[in-house]
């Protein structure tokens, strides 16, 4: 009990945590220092309730009347709310300590203290999203949340295109809402009670009405394709520990979302599992096909954000067939991949996030095209972020790697099973694999190696301590969680226990490292470190007594100059040509004709499809049919509020007579 | 505990001399000597003496990129069985991590390329990064085939089970995945019809135009790492299409090492009686090995 009272005071000193700052000047840095401070605090209470849980064993629970009718304050912590808790605990307070550097107070008058307030509600309230145990505080919470991110993301409204951006993350967020809303009611009418509680019996059609509706609602906040139009955008022009946040944190609410409705459901029938599967294929290759055709850094990383969203729905899938089949090892290595994953995810997103927060900070710039070379200016920043690229291309020895192994493995695994098509992930999981590699080549190349292309970046330098020791200690973890991986294992299998244990599922005693022996990959992570470093020390003579200070021999060609260099879009041309039909193409092709050529045109980052030709289109076909409700919009408030009043009491007069007080 | 020791010391000292081979027979096709059979060994040992030149441009990163191939590669090379000698290291989903070491070797190798600021090097580095996009998840439809029929998860059981098992119905699925792993084998190692090792077009290569610049020791550690990936990924196609063992197991190694010389012979051949491949019907080629391991799959799995 005591335990849960800790997780809930950090909740609310997480929520309330910008709140002081609001009652001090505009100017003042004592605010951000104390909601810092408070972020700080509210977090190692938190980290210290969800180590309590994590060692006993035990799942606290509290459920209290609170006034409202029909909803309890029901919460509770089990393992697969602690595994999600860990990342709201760690990555919001680093973001927080990033951000006394990249949004001084001083610096921002007008909005700091508005994104302090908001910035520590949409942590309290993701939190609070994890530990509700009833729909109706569930969808306060989650309100809450999708609020505060607007607000905290659209900090900058003064510049039009983060209004834009805004706008569109707000109507995405709430048709998603909207479908929670009919999800949670349709839960309420096939058992009772808003209560998330396991033990209730579905037919078929109301497990599959409550998965879909879960599945589109969840999916909104994911990030699932072709769910994703909002996120690119947000994310991109939120402040780059906002976008951290989101990305790294809040993508993985809607995630969290889809496990724990799966988990209090009985045996899935396999076409759940199969759809995850293939949405989360999809939402991998399409991410990063689109990732490589962008040239604004934090767009490319928001892309990115898909392809792992993608990547941990495949694993969720996985899962749900395991469930499905009665295979224990299948859950174990699907689920337990994917939530591995959405730590890692969480590990190394903001981090890549932070660092281009820094780059903006000391260049003004997100464009990589006018970009490069700024490894020579930043050294600390590159060798960070480069730990960021290798760790989210899922290459050996960092954690990205820890987590695709296992849900390799699984799919491996289910070659055996009745269902072996489900084998063929592994294959789109190899294309996204090296995908991935293309895609943050490309990105590392073009901010951080090769020669400046423009004169952006001349004044800059590695930034101060406040933004580069968070980006270190989220590079220390990518290292920790990659090198040691089996120290993970009990939290996951705990929390695979607590998702499948309701679904009757025999586990036989299974445990993950029988199936997947993680210490191989310690050994081989530290002996191809080891390996390296031995290589390097014999070269190191060689290298001091290397000829340097000359220019790239380039063939011969003595001055080659920062405009021949390979650029972003020349990098990702091929790749985007290969999978031409999802990048739409917009003014790609320059045709030279006759002897004294026309000017040609060329046009760099290629739209989204998905938005272009579906988005788009439908809601201008929406568009031309909604002004017939203009009847009924008059745009005055209080009409609006005596809609609905009018409507509560018409509802209450022709249903409320057959619900129970 | 000696095998491993004569697996590590084949994995050493053999590749340079796969290249010897290939030159040679190229050589000979063409009416010409050509070079000794040792001859990269000496080439090899001469760079490592050699001094080096690092441009301004660059920074550590293209100094870590030729050592972090070199590990990542003979890393690799220890999850394959080298003949009827079983691989050193080996557990459940090691194919997985044999084929990340190769994608960590390729991020390092692409990136250092970059790093010169050099459009050469842009240009090799863009089309390795995108063929790479085909040939993985080929190389993953080889490893799910051989997976399903063997029941294994281990690259050194994997390969090894084969041995015993071709039977008639497992012909059409083998034939399948084995011409594209051969094809996926030209294209990682750089050779004819995907790219030319000889050419002098920077403009027409891979691998070439990504180590254009650089030198002395560090272009001999990357020569002998793309040697030792041709003998890795010839070990890997050899266990499929000639599981042959003798019983005595030093007269497996000589097979082995017989074997291996033979296939950088018909490499040369096929170097020898084709021409390059235009730059943009590579992906045709690549796309038809993903045809080839995947049919082979379907075919297992049906």
């Amino acid at each position: 009990m005591s335990v849960l009272f800790l997780i809930l005071i950090a909740v609310t000193l997480l929520g309330l945590s910008g709140l002081p700052a609001c009652l001090l000047s505009a100017r003042s840095a004592i605010g951000q220092r104390v909601a810092t401070g408070l972020m700080l605090l509210g977090s190692l209470l938190g980290l210290t309730g969800v180590a309590a849980v994590l060692a006993r064993h035990a799942e606290p629970s509290l459920s209290v009347a609170w006034g409202l009718p029909q909803s309890r304050f029901a919460v509770a912590v089990d393992p697969i709310a602690a595994g999600f808790l860990l990342p709201v605990f760690i990555v919001p307070a680093l973001g927080s300590i990033y951000g006394l550097g990249y949004w001084k107070q001083s610096e921002h008058p007008a909005n700091g203290r508005r994104l302090g307030l908001f910035y520590g509600l949409l942590a309290g309230a993701m939190a609070l999203v994890v530990i509700a145990r009833d729909g109706m505080l569930f969808l306060i919470a989650w309100e809450v949340m999708a609020i505060a991110a607007y607000f905290a993301a659209t900090t900058e409204d003064d510049k039009p295109e983060v209004r834009r951006a805004g706008w569109i993350y707000l109507i995405a967020t709430h048709i998603g809402t909207l479908c929670l809303l009919a999800m949670f009611a349709y839960w309420r009418h096939a058992t009772g009670s808003f209560l998330l509680e396991t033990g209730h019996a579905f037919t078929s059609g109301a497990a599959g009405t409550l998965f879909v509706l879960a599945l589109i609602g969840f999916g909104f906040k994911a990030g699932l394709m072709p769910l994703h139009v909002w996120l690119p955008g947000a994310h991109a022009n939120a402040p780059s520990h906002v976008s951290a946040v989101m990305s790294g944190v809040m993508l993985k609410m809607g995630i969290y979302g889809i496990l724990r409705m799966t988990s209090l459901m009985p045996v899935p029938p396999a076409w759940w599992g199969g759809t995850l599967l293939a949405a989360g294929a999809l939402s991998g290759l399409a991410g990063l096909v689109l990732a490589i055709g962008q040239s604004d850094i934090k767009r490319v990383l928001a892309y990115s954000s898909v392809e792992n969203v993608g990547i941990i729905t495949m694993g969720v899938g996985l899962a749900l067939l395991g469930r499905s089949l009665g295979l224990w090892e299948l859950t174990l290595l699907g689920l337990g991949g994917a939530l591995l994953h959405v730590w890692n995810h969480g590990l190394f997103k903001p981090l890549l996030f932070f660092g281009a927060g820094a780059v903006m900070h000391s260049t003004g710039t997100r464009d990589m095209e006018r970009l490069g070379g700024l490894a020579k200016r930043m050294p600390a920043l590159a060798a960070i972020f480069l730990v960021g690229c290798v760790a989210i291309c899922a290459l050996p020895p960092l954690n990205g790697f820890a987590s695709e192994w296992l849900l390799y493995l699984g799919f491996f695994r289910s070659l055996g099973s009745p269902s072996p098509v489900a084998a063929t992930s592994a294959v789109a999981l190899a294309m996204i694999g090296a995908l991935a590699v293309a895609c943050f080549v490309r990105l590392y190349f073009t901010v951080f190696l090769g020669l400046p292309r423009s004169g952006a970046g001349e004044k800059a330098q590695d930034p101060g301590a406040r933004m580069i020791v968070p980006m270190a200690v989220l590079a220390l973890g990518c290292a920790a969680v990659g090198l040691f991986p089996s120290l993970a294992v009990p939290v996951l299998e705990g929390a695979v226990r607590a998702w499948a244990s309701v679904a009757g599922t025999s586990d036989a005693g299974l445990v993950l490292a029988q199936v997947a022996p993680l210490g191989w990959i310690s050994l081989m992570g530290l002996a191809l470190v080891a390996l390296c470093v031995v290589v390097y020390l014999a070269l190191r003579g060689s290298f001091r007594r290397a000829a340097k200070g000359r220019p790239t021999w380039d063939c011969g060609y003595a001055r080659p100059a920062p405009r021949m260099q390979y650029t972003a879009s020349s990098l990702g041309r091929s790749i985007a040509a290969l999978f031409a039909p999802i990048p739409a193409p917009k003014g790609q092709r320059i045709s030279v004709k006759g002897h004294f050529p026309e000017l040609a045109r060329f046009e760099g980052p290629r739209p989204d499809a998905f938005l272009e030709r579906i988005t788009l289109p439908a809601t201008t076909a929406i568009d031309r049919f909604l002004p017939r409700f203009h009847l009924l919009q008059r745009g005055q408030t209080h009409l609006y509020l005596l809609y609905v009043l009018v409507i509560t009491i018409v509802l209450l007069a022709v249903g409320g007579l057959g619900v129970p007080p | 505990m000696i095998q491993t020791l004569i697996h590590i010391l084949v994995l050493l000292a053999l590749p340079p001399l796969l290249l010897g081979v290939i030159t040679k027979t190229k050589a000979l096709f063409a009416g010409r000597r050509g070079a000794p059979l040792f001859q990269s060994y000496r080439d090899i040992a001469k760079l490592l003496r050699k001094g080096l030149v690092l441009s301004e441009t660059t920074t550590w990163v293209f100094r870590a990129g030729p050592i972090v191939t070199l590990v990542a590669v003979a890393l690799a090379a220890l999850f394959v069985p080298f003949g009827s000698s079983p691989s050193p290291f080996s557990f459940a989903g090691d194919m997985i991590l044999f084929a990340y070491l190769f994608a960590l070797s390729r991020f390092f190798t692409t990136v250092a390329a970059l790093d010169t600021g050099s459009a050469f090097e842009g240009m090799g580095s863009a089309r390795e990064l995108t063929f790479a996009c085909l040939s993985e998840p080929a190389l993953f439809f080889v490893f799910l085939a051989l997976s399903r029929q063997t029941g294994s998860l281990s690259l050194g059981t994997m390969l090894g089970a084969s041995s015993g098992g071709i039977s008639a119905s497992l012909a059409a699925p083998l034939v399948l995945i084995s011409l594209g792993l051969f094809v996926i084998l030209l294209a990682e190692t750089c050779r004819i019809p995907v790219d030319d090792p000889n050419t002098h077009l920077e403009l027409t290569m891979i691998h070439e135009a990504m180590v254009l610049d650089h030198s002395g020791p560090l272009l001999g550690i990357i020569e002998y790492s793309a040697s030792m990936k041709l003998l890795v990924l010839e070990s890997l196609l050899l266990s499929l299409v000639l599981p042959f063992r003798t019983g005595s197991v030093w007269l497996d190694w000589g097979l082995f090492v017989a074997e291996t010389l033979a296939l950088a012979v018909v490499i040369g051949v096929i170097e020898s009686i084709m021409a390059r491949l235009r730059m943009r019907r590579v992906p045709y080629l690549l796309t038809g090995a993903l045809l080839l391991c995947g049919s082979g799959f379907v075919l297992l799995v049906r």
